[in-house]
């Protein structure tokens, strides 16, 4: 069994040798020409007078572009072609790429771009959610709204209510490898590009319409990047379009990467929001009818926002039964870095704004906020009507009481609520604080047609195979994941896999490595092209059952090696290569109704933190956490951890010290990691548990696996929960925490309830 | 022309003066193992070890090292930790078997600072890596990795040793030649470990033409305990410094542990943490509150004076062109000194603002009282109002409660990215209440608190 095994990454090896070769790692031909952008200085207004005579003089320059010089299109957006590479005028945030410097070297091509005379007409920058709702900067029309019930009227008559509003930060991604690209020139005008890109069709797409050819002229591959979190999703468009133009008009390769500090300044982050909420409830704490507005940052251009704002949208409920529950949605337009993708993709701000909500009501009944919960949880299905969403979805598959009951025990909870109290009682300056969040995360891409993938696989004539899927590697383990598939298929070790780059001259029109659906889109695809292949050898061999297991392929009493049983059908002339696809089943989904079936099935977790503040100065660590994650039937129990165990670890990051500041000109001041903090190797739980759910995935998915990328970023909520627990003490006040909760911010908070 | 080793050959190359380890690594050897991640000292993911004249490995940033600073030095990358037929040393075998990497990219500065660790027996996993960011793994494995590889050998093929060779750009051996130099060069920058400066060429984009390498002078980089107190010389590393202040005043050390990281500690100079007149270094306050003197020299003149005089006003110190920090003076005296650094992570993160209390009390009151804070004005300051207000009063909380107004006399800090002014002034204040209710045996510090 290859499946369901700890098999360690397979780039392992080459990681801790240095060996492991990223897009910067490619060796360069000698002519290599190197880029960097001319950044915009101010967030908002027209470019008056541009002289770029110093920097065309500036040793090693060999030529500077304009917008004026592109020659097709000038657009990188992912989705509304509002995205110009190169300003043609108007600059929109401080950061924004004005000119393309093109240079021997990368560092004289860095020294140069900061040698313009640009003078602007500036004009006032919308850069905070109030800025944006007071000038009526926003995406699409109007809000959105979804609703179930009649939220209204249950709210008038609700036994308890209850209203808060609060800020929600965005994040950096900071994956530890900055963007870069490589584009080399081919004959005949076509070109091939090395990206560090979760999406290397949009690459292809892009690198395409930039260049005014078709995208059979454009080749992309992407063997791994050193991290993506959705940062790489489409913020790698511009670096690679313009690598693509230069080698195109020069004829020589080209290579470009960001600086740490441009690649802050000019790429988008997790979206910021404002969540109000007006909640009715009873003396239970059960939630008679719910109002969420959010307030969605998106930054200057639309990018993917309005699925961002949308998966928020579809989260207000988290593992709660609403059944009358309203949300309203503004994407709000602002003069700072267009907001993007980053794991769990506006999935965890709706989340955050429940747990909330949550919080709230227990602190008000005075119950313990696990009690609340659990009066909310949805109901395991058991063949009575289903709950439903509040966008309509029936929730057939969820496990959430069954897990928080078996957490609760593990973690000894109820006794430590009670050591903590006691604890609390005995420590003046220093309070603990415990809380238990729950997870449940819909599973698809929102935009249906996304959610399809392919797959290309060759056995070559010695056995040995030759693996490729629409997936890119970011560190998550899919290409072994996907290479365990392939090797259960088979029946053979894994070490006769070969797991080979990303590149759409393999596998054409994929989807972006995204929305957690890798190993559950690709791993079916591969599943697909490797059955095919083994369907023709076995109606090859024989008209009865043929297995492959253990290396051997066995047939009426007869066994050969799996490499004899090839080397057999190939000199019988048998196709040993096949393609593979795959399209999820059952998702349908109308966003602007906001009803439909967007996923194909819920993952399902539960996590409590403990932490401990200083009520002097704030500061305040995470002592312990326990999770318990449902991952389907695990496919590599190990990796799958190592993504829970990194995802916690982000997600308590994103809610404590992890803080983007912008001054009164829309300068980014967090631009590097000198002032904007991830945790370290400290930050981490002193104890950190971590266990999986055992049960199969109820949907059909590859060997009933469950995807694992971005559900697990939401138990770090726990850790913002348990911090508003330990502030709780001060006082008899809400805590009414923002995030990320800095020791500045708990301080405040303390001294507010000790006031 | 440039001679050291490269991964236990000897290396020979011509290098400008601020040309960084990273760069010559990656562009002009392909080793590009060692990576790229921040370009300022502050992600370790260009780690490298590095073997000086007393043979300790030590990790170190490559991506502000200046090739200079290698003359005749020793350094391993990541591609020069396993062994020779490619068989693994044991923190790599760990990361492979308990799943410590991911994506891959941190990877290799954490083999290197792991090896460099490992070969030094350190077993304070959190403290050796906390210059080594990752963010995938959350760290716990990579940690389990640490934990595992600990009582592993330390096999031969990673011990190196430094070799005689001559400096291809001025590095003066001894105080007096510096001095030489430097009165000779009044213009000229000096460089000690390159963690400020480095970032002047990385970030700044500035091209330094005359410098001075200070990282060999030899009288330079002593500590002495004499009966009067500690002298330590200027070209210290803030890794001397930590380790020669933990037996005498523990909260400096504890403090000092968060200062930076294991790679910045290793390069960084007390000399030019105090020269650089930054308001927010974290050497100045605890010297400050400890007494010390500052000892300066010009050619074969010396002056010296309280530390705290150095600092005339934000970017501007009491230093003549060619004068230059020689040692640093702290007296004898009781360890009676708290330092409180805080920042918004724990590790490797500059202090919004780091506080240093000095207070002795004798018979139940307040018999001294030096207090000095980092990050609450333009440049590191002492509380004298606060001080004022304290001493020859009862130590009690009346006293402390009614000495806290007088901080706003003392300081009106700033709002920047680390804070607001308005966190920094209460946080200052609370600062005081914290040694107070320490002195009471009442726990007071997150750190301490065990789940």
């Amino acid at each position: 069994m290859s499946v369901g095994k700890n098999t360690a990454h397979d780039a392992g090896p080459l990681h801790v040798t240095g060996a492991a070769r990223y897009t910067d790692d490619i060796p360069t031909p000698r002519d290599t020409l190197h880029l960097a952008f001319g950044l915009s200085t101010i967030a908002r207004g027209t470019i008056t007078r541009i002289n770029l005579a110093p920097v065309r003089d500036a040793q090693g320059v060999l030529d500077v572009l304009q917008a004026q010089d592109l020659p097709h299109d000038n657009d990188v957006s992912p989705s509304n072609h509002d995205e110009p590479l190169l300003s043609t005028g108007e600059v929109h945030h401080i950061g924004q790429p004005i000119f393309l410097v093109v240079a021997t070297s990368h560092g004289a091509a860095r020294k140069a771009a900061r040698l313009a005379k640009i003078e602007y007409d500036a004009q006032t920058p919308i850069l905070t959610i109030d800025d944006a709702l007071a000038a009526r900067s926003i995406f699409e029309e109007g809000p959105r709204v979804y609703s179930k019930g009649d939220t209204d009227a249950h709210l008038a008559k609700a036994t308890n209510r209850l209203e808060g509003s609060f800020e929600i930060g965005g994040q950096e991604h900071f994956y530890l490898e900055g963007h870069a690209a490589m584009a080399m020139p081919q004959e005949g005008g076509d070109i091939v590009v090395h990206a560090s890109s979760q999406h290397p069709t949009e690459i292809q797409h892009k690198v395409a319409e930039a260049l005014g050819r078709p995208m059979n002229a454009v080749r992309v591959e992407v063997r791994r990047m050193g991290g993506g979190f959705g940062g790489k999703e489409s913020q790698g468009n511009a670096l690679c379009v313009a690598c693509a133009v230069v080698a195109d008009k020069h004829g020589r390769p080209v290579k470009m990467r960001y600086d740490r500090d441009d690649d802050m300044i000019i790429t988008g982050k997790r979206h910021e929001f404002r969540i109000d909420y007006d909640v009715g409830f009873d003396a239970r704490g059960k939630i008679q009818a719910i109002d969420f507005t959010h307030y969605v940052r998106c930054g200057w251009a639309q990018d993917l926002s309005l699925p961002v704002a949308d998966r928020a949208m579809l989260h207000a409920d988290n593992a709660y039964n609403l059944d009358h529950a309203k949300i309203t949605s503004h994407r709000l337009k602002t003069n700072t870095q267009s907001n993007t993708a980053f794991r769990g993709f506006g999935g965890p701000q709706g989340i955050v704004g429940i747990e909330r909500v949550m919080d709230h009501i227990a602190h008000t009944l005075g119950l313990d906020a696990l009690q609340v919960r659990r009066e909310n949880f949805y109901a395991s299905y058991g063949g009575a009507p289903a709950q439903t969403t509040p966008y309509g979805m029936k929730v057939t598959d969820s496990i959430i009481r069954e897990m928080v009951d078996a957490l609760e025990v593990s973690c000894d909870y109820q006794a430590r609520r009670k050591a903590v109290s006691a604890w609390n009682d005995k420590h003046p300056v220093l309070k603990r604080g415990l809380a238990l969040t729950p997870v449940k995360f819909g599973i698809s891409f929102t935009l249906t047609h996304l959610n399809q993938a392919g797959a290309l696989v060759h056995v070559y004539q010695d056995g040995s195979i030759h693996l490729n899927h629409g997936g890119t590697e970011m560190g998550q383990g899919l290409f072994t994941k996907v290479a365990q598939v392939a090797a259960q298929c088979f029946g053979v070790p894994i070490d006769m896999v070969k797991i080979t780059a990303t590149d759409t001259g393999k596998v054409p029109n994929t989807s972006a490595t995204a929305a957690s659906s890798g190993s559950d889109l690709n791993g079916m695809a591969v599943l697909n092209a490797c059955e095919k292949i083994k369907a023709r050898m076995a109606e090859f061999l024989s008209n009865e059952d043929v297995t492959f297991e253990d290396g051997k392929v066995r047939f009426n009493g007869e066994e050969l090696s799996f490499k004899q049983a090839v080397s057999k059908a190939y000199q019988n002339r048998i196709s040993l290569s096949a393609t593979g696809f795959y399209a999820t089943p059952d998702v349908q989904w109308d966003r602007i109704k906001g009803h439909g079936r967007p996923f194909f099935y819920f993952a399902y977790g539960a996590a409590v933190t403990e932490v401990v503040i200083d009520t002097l100065t704030g500061e305040n660590r995470i002592l312990r956490a326990d999770i318990l994650h449902d991952c389907g039937r695990s496919l590599n129990p190990a990796l799958d951890i190592g993504q829970i165990e990194g995802g916690y670890v982000q997600g308590a990051g994103w809610l404590t010290t992890e803080e983007l500041i912008w001054d009164d000109q829309g300068n980014l001041r967090t631009h590097a990691p000198s002032t904007y903090k991830i945790p370290t190797a400290s930050d981490r739980p002193e104890v950190f548990n971590v266990a999986l759910w055992d049960g199969d995935n109820p949907a059909e998915t590859v060997f009933k696996s469950k995807a694992v990328g971005e559900p697990p970023f939401m138990h770090g909520i726990s850790a913002w929960s348990a911090l508003s627990d330990a502030i709780a003490s001060c006082g008899t006040d809400f805590p009414d925490l923002d995030a990320p909760a800095t020791a500045e911010r708990v301080l405040t908070a303390c001294q507010r309830l000790r006031a | 022309m440039l001679t050291f080793l490269l991964n236990g050959e000897t290396v020979e190359a011509e290098v400008g003066p601020t040309d960084t380890l990273l760069d010559f690594l990656r562009d002009q050897r392909g080793l590009t193992g060692t990576k790229e991640g921040c370009n300022e000292g502050d992600c370790g993911a260009c780690s490298v070890v590095v073997t000086g004249e007393d043979g300790v490995a030590r990790a170190m940033n490559a991506c502000i090292m200046f090739m200079p600073q290698l003359s005749g030095r020793a350094v391993r990358t990541v591609e020069g930790i396993a062994g020779p037929n490619g068989e693994l040393h044991p923190v790599q075998r760990a990361m492979v078997d308990l799943h410590g990497s991911q994506c891959g990219f941190c990877t290799p500065g954490f083999i290197t600072t792991m090896t460099a660790a490992h070969a030094n027996g350190a077993t304070n996993h959190e403290d050796q890596l906390a210059g080594n960011l990752c963010r995938c793994t959350g760290y716990a494995p990579i940690i389990r990795a640490a934990e595992a590889a600990s009582g592993e050998a330390v096999p031969d093929w990673v011990k190196d040793t430094a070799i005689k060779a001559d400096p291809p750009y001025p590095m003066p051996q001894s105080s007096d030649e510096l001095a030489a130099w430097y009165e000779a060069n009044p213009d000229g920058t000096l460089i000690g470990g390159a963690t400020d400066v480095g970032l002047w060429v990385t970030k700044g984009l500035q091209d330094l033409t005359n410098v001075a390498f200070i990282g060999r002078c030899a009288d330079l980089q002593l500590i002495e305990e004499t009966d009067a107190g500690l002298t330590i010389g200027a070209a210290c590393t803030v890794t001397q410094v930590m380790e020669a202040v933990a037996p005498l005043y523990a909260s400096f050390a504890e403090m000092l542990r968060r200062y930076g990281s294991t790679q910045v500690r290793n390069a960084a100079t007390i000399g030019g943490n105090i020269a650089n007149g930054s308001p927010i270094g974290d050497g100045p306050p605890a010297l400050i509150a400890l007494g010390a003197r500052l000892h300066l020299r010009q050619g074969d003149t010396r002056r010296d004076m309280p530390l705290e005089d150095f600092f005339v006003e934000y970017g501007k110190q009491d230093r003549n062109p060619g004068e230059f920090v020689e040692f640093i003076t702290i007296p004898k005296q009781r360890d009676t000194v708290k330092c409180y650094k805080l920042s918004k992570r724990f590790d490797q993160d500059i202090s919004a603002l780091c506080g240093c209390f000095n207070i002795v009390v004798a018979g139940g009151s307040v018999a001294k009282a030096r207090i000095a804070f980092g990050g609450m004005a333009g440049t590191p300051k002492r509380a004298t109002h606060v001080e004022a207000k304290l001493l020859g009063k009862a130590w009690s909380e009346d006293t402390v409660e009614a000495a806290l107004a007088e901080f706003a006399k003392d300081f009106t800090p700033m709002s920047d990215m680390r804070a607001s002014a308005e966190y920094r002034l209460q946080a200052a204040q609370n600062m005081l209440r914290r040694v107070l209710v320490e002195s009471l045996g009442i726990p007071a510090s997150v750190l301490e608190v065990r789940p």
